[in-house]
């Protein structure tokens, strides 16, 4: 099927979902309006740990218009707590806080009142009467042995710790001519995407149904929210058709959405909460990975790096949902697209008194690809070779795959070098050389970044038992429905919601390729929660892979049938019939045919005309499990992580304003091989966008926090976003390795940017810092950071 | 579709007309009621989107009285006696769109879509000026607005897409 020329797949076609957008007819979940909706606004606590003593709502009730406030107590008594991904039965949460808070701005009641804006008032009248008690922000202070406990019943502030040992280390790394020990962090930020979370319930009396609207991404949404309010999951209507503003892994909304669904139902009336930005950013565990990586690196004279020791210890805040899993997913690339022989893998999530942290785009990948990457070039500066030769080296060759690293996963297929080299030539690289040295000759810090890096994709759930023997998930389908009607209209059905991927548009496009019919003319609907097929969203760039696969395989399904309908009118068997365009002939008897108006007439309408047996009407549904999926991890942690691997090199000129110190990124090429593109545009797109985001995290984005744990950066004037002042224009370069475990070849590409221009950009900073002998080994790399490393290097010369 | 406010909310309503997307709007609306709640909730018009509410992300951008404005950081009754267009209004009938517009879709200038709309108030008012912008002129144009989804880069090739093609 790879070589097939295809006739749709990878072609320019205009997104479907983007007219809606562009009209202003996009439907979110806050302009989701219900007649009698009620609002809620939320009180949060104002210190990172406390004990609530009293909370008295009296004068807040008072208030006209307001409902009803809702205090921890009260909920928690009423449903179940929410529980970590990891096995920690101690660490439960609930959407508000009970007896004690845990960070600052964790909710400690909710106020619902007739608008948004009286809630708001209301709120402010809820007296709450706390003991502040002491608190620990600082991870390295939180492992201490007499440190402060997060969750005192859990009894350490260590709520996941695992070493793993793949191959014989020691024994390697005795061999080695050299090795080198750094550390690197990742600051604490996140996806923050343009719509904050929102979400609207409505619960009805009669039908016992709870309809729910929410700007989500997660998997298994509905049924985790009937389990919080104690329904059975046939009672949670959750609306997949509703757009969501951005997500990237944040949208999830658990406690959101346990919390309006207990009032809607309470109250009997539908209630919305639509966070606003400070409650989206204290207080919605959207901030993502805060990591401090000790690597050690064993390398020979020649560049061959044999093995490699990594500790990594990672902040995630208050509270845990799938935060410590972060660490997980990086074990099924850990070792980057390098030949590495044997890994020491240390991998720790630590609680602090801060905001928790949630999912974010690359799933941890992307602070792990800057601490290999910044270790390759910190050996080739250390063996005085070039960063070039030095990854040549080391890069798995094209005639390796599929290549096993030492913890357990297949790589499927990829050609690095040749990516690499596209990236080089295409950026021009001598001459970028020169442009760099002719900055440096007048006095500016110039420096050129490089990286190379994997994009495990095809999201798989190994880490969940990897990191949680309890959990023996192995299972994590995509499926799809596609149907014909009496017109001969199809119209594709998918069981997840979409934010800004695109879904339609790759669903048409793969249904429309398999029964050769024009895209443009096939409806792709997304189901709700009580019709939908078994789905994991859209997490760990699955869709391409997984949905696209399962939307082919009911396409072929449905092309099955049609001639088998064929076959049996036509007296042949279907081995001699050929299918185009929806009409079927008799291979050697162009005259003997049926056109596809036909098919469908007999198959709705003419059962005697129908192959006993067979169904009536046209409607195929197909469920799809993750190639190479399906295993549970082997006792000393190796797994099968994720089927497809895309791979992606950047090459970055950036020059530092001498006087403010700000970074400019003068050149960005990248080199990109995801297989074959279903949607090319929307796989640029997402590159680009992803190249931004990585560029926010090296650069500018950082979740501050005070020695209180007070949130120092909660607004978009001290969280800084990339805006088009700062994202140059960008350049990529496709390759296309096909994927062998795929439909069409494909691979995933969601996180394509983000988990490779953090460390090229980081690399290219470096490397203007060398010739100063200064250097930044954490991010963002702020005009501040660097001013002071320059001082630092400019200080110990002097 | 009314507010859902109380009837027995104490603030004053002020009466205030507006003109949007060219439909003359009487309302009584409280004080402080901002530009962008008036829209979406007073008057339905939910393109117009919220993303920071304080001025920095653009996702509310309207034209006011043809000039774009942060519709979170400005009352509705500051509106009053002027003319304001939202992206529902931007395309002179139903089912078309502007050059812009049809140019987003085109380029693939947009994922999620929740900036778009104040993103396209932003090219829009560009090209109102300047009909034929450099791409430095649109990247400095829409650097007032923020979106997590593209990276730019296919905005800037829809704004210089549309504009090109006028010259022709
Ligand atoms: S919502 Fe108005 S600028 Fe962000
Ligand atoms: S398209 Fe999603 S924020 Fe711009």
């Amino acid at each position: 099927m790879n070589k097939a020329p295809f006739r749709f797949i990878g072609k320019h076609r205009r997104a479907v979902e983007h007219k809606r957008f562009v009209v202003g007819k996009g439907r979110y979940a806050a302009d989701i309006q219900l007649p009698g909706m009620l609002h809620i606004a939320l009180v949060a606590s104002p210190y990172a740990s406390a004990k609530i003593k009293n909370i008295d709502a009296s004068e807040t009730l008072a208030m006209p218009g307001v409902h009803a406030v809702l205090t921890g107590e009260e909920l928690c008594r009423h449903i179940d707590a929410m529980l970590p991904g990891v096995d920690a039965p101690q660490v439960t949460r609930y959407p508000l806080a009970f007896d004690v808070t845990r960070y600052a701005g964790e909710w400690v009641a909710a106020v619902v009142a007739d608008s948004r804006a009286l809630a708001e008032d209301a709120a402010e009248l809820v007296n709450v009467d706390y003991e502040q008690l002491p608190c620990v922000v600082d991870p390295q202070e939180a492992l201490k042995p007499n440190a402060t406990l997060v969750h005192p019943a859990h009894g350490t502030n260590v709520i996941f710790h695992r070493k793993f040992v793949w191959g014989p280390v020691e024994e390697d790394f005795a061999k080695c001519d050299h090795q080198l020990s750094y550390q690197v962090s990742w600051a604490r930020n996140a996806t923050v995407p343009i719509e904050t979370f929102a979400v609207a319930c409505q619960w009805n009396d009669s039908t016992g149904i709870l309809d729910v609207w929410a700007s989500i991404q997660m998997p298994k949404f509905p049924d985790q929210v009937a389990k919080a309010l104690r329904l059975p999951g046939n009672a949670v209507r959750v609306h997949f058709d509703v757009d969501v503003g951005g997500s990237y892994g944040v949208k999830r909304g658990l406690k959101h959405s346990v919390l309006v669904g207990y009032l809607a139902k309470k109250l009997g009336r539908p209630v919305r909460l639509v966070e606003d930005r400070l409650e989206n950013m204290r207080g919605g565990d959207m901030q993502g990975p805060d990591r401090v990586f000790d690597v050690t690196l064993g390398f020979q004279k020649n560049g061959e790096i044999k093995s490699m020791k990594m500790r990594a210890v990672d902040d995630i805040g208050a509270y845990s949902g799938r935060s410590p899993l972060q660490l997980g997913k990086p074990v099924g690339a850990i070792v980057g697209p390098y030949r590495i022989l044997s890994v020491e893998y240390d991998a720790m999530a630590v609680m602090t008194h801060k905001t928790p942290q949630e999912a974010v785009r690359g799933f941890g990948q992307a602070p792990t690809n800057y601490a290999l990457e910044t270790g390759i070039d910190k050996v080739a500066r250390f063996l005085n070779m070039d960063r070039i030769a030095l990854r040549r080296v080391n890069l798995i060759g094209k005639d390796e795959f599929p290549y096993l690293i030492p913890s357990g996963t297949h790589y499927d297929s990829g050609d690095y070098d040749t990516v690499m080299t596209k990236a080089l030539n295409t950026a021009a690289f001598e001459d970028l050389l020169k442009e760099r040295d002719h900055l440096r000759s007048q006095g500016q810090l110039a420096g050129i970044g490089i990286s190379t890096c994997l994009e495990p994709s095809g999201g798989n759930s190994s880490f969940e038992p990897l990191f949680n023997p309890k959990n023996q998930t192995t299972t994590w389908m995509d499926s799809c429905l596609v149907r014909v009607d009496l017109s001969g209209a199809i119209t594709a059905l998918m069981g997840t919601s979409t934010s800004g991927q695109a879904h339609e548009t790759m669903v048409s496009t793969v249904v429309g390729e398999v029964l050769q019919k024009e895209p443009d003319g096939i409806r792709v609907l997304h189901a709700d929660s009580l019709n939908a097929l078994p789905s994991n969203s859209p997490v760990g760039s699955r869709m391409a892979i997984m949905l696209g696969g399962a939307a082919a395989g009911a396409a072929k399904k449905i092309k099955q049938k049609l001639l088998t309908i064929a076959a049996h009118n036509l007296g042949v068997t279907a081995e001699d019939l050929v299918y185009e365009d929806g009409h079927v002939q008799a291979t050697n008897n162009p005259s003997q045919k049926m056109s596809w108006d036909a098919l469908v007439e007999i198959a709705h309408r003419h059962f005697h005309k129908l192959p006993e047996g067979m169904e009536p009407g046209l409607q195929e549904k197909f469920v799809w499990e993750v190639p190479t999926g399906g295993m549970l991890p082997t006792e000393d942690g190796r797994v099968q992580m994720y089927p497809c691997h895309s791979f992606e090199s950047h090459v970055v000129l950036a020059s530092i304003d001498p006087e403010t110190f700000k970074v400019s990124i003068r050149k960005y090429v990248c080199g990109h091989d995801c297989g074959v593109m279903i949607s090319p545009d929307v796989v640029h797109g997402m590159t680009y966008g992803g190249i931004a985001h990585g560029l926010g995290a090296a650069l500018m984005e950082k979740f501050a926090f005070s020695p209180e744990g007070q949130l120092l950066s909660g607004t978009f004037m001290d969280y800084l976003l990339p805006s088009s002042a700062e994202v140059p224009a960008i350049t990529i370069v496709d390759h296309c390795t096909p994927s062998p475990l795929t439909e069409f070849g494909q691979k995933g590409s969601g996180e394509a940017g983000y988990l490779g221009s953090p460390a090229a950009i980081a690399s290219a900073v470096n490397d203007a810092l060398s010739t100063q002998g200064a250097k930044i080994d954490h991010l963002p790399m702020t005009p501040q950071a660097i001013w002071t490393a320059l001082n630092v290097a400019r200080s110990a010369q002097a | 579709m009314s507010t859902p406010t109380s009837n027995n909310t104490r603030i004053d309503k002020k009466p205030i007309q507006i003109q949007v997307n060219g439909v003359m709007q009487q309302r009584h609306v409280e004080p402080r009621t901002s530009l962008v709640d008036f829209l979406r909730d007073e008057l339905g018009l939910t393109g117009t989107h919220v993303g920071c509410e304080h001025g920095v992300c653009g996702a509310c951008t309207v034209m006011l009285n043809d000039e774009p404005v942060r519709s979170c950081c400005m009352f509705a009754v500051q509106a009053d006696d002027m003319r304001v267009t939202t992206v529902e209004g931007l395309a002179p009938e139903r089912g078309v769109m502007t050059k812009i517009q049809d140019a987003f879709c085109e380029k693939h200038a947009l994922q999620c879509g929740y900036c778009t709309p104040g993103m396209l108030m932003a090219c829009h008012a560009l090209v109102a000026h300047t009909p034929h912008p450099t791409e430095d002129q649109v990247r400095d144009a829409i650097s007032s607005n923020i979106c997590r989804c593209t990276g730019y880069q296919q905005i800037v090739d829809a704004v210089m897409y549309a504009t090109q093609v006028e010259k022709k």
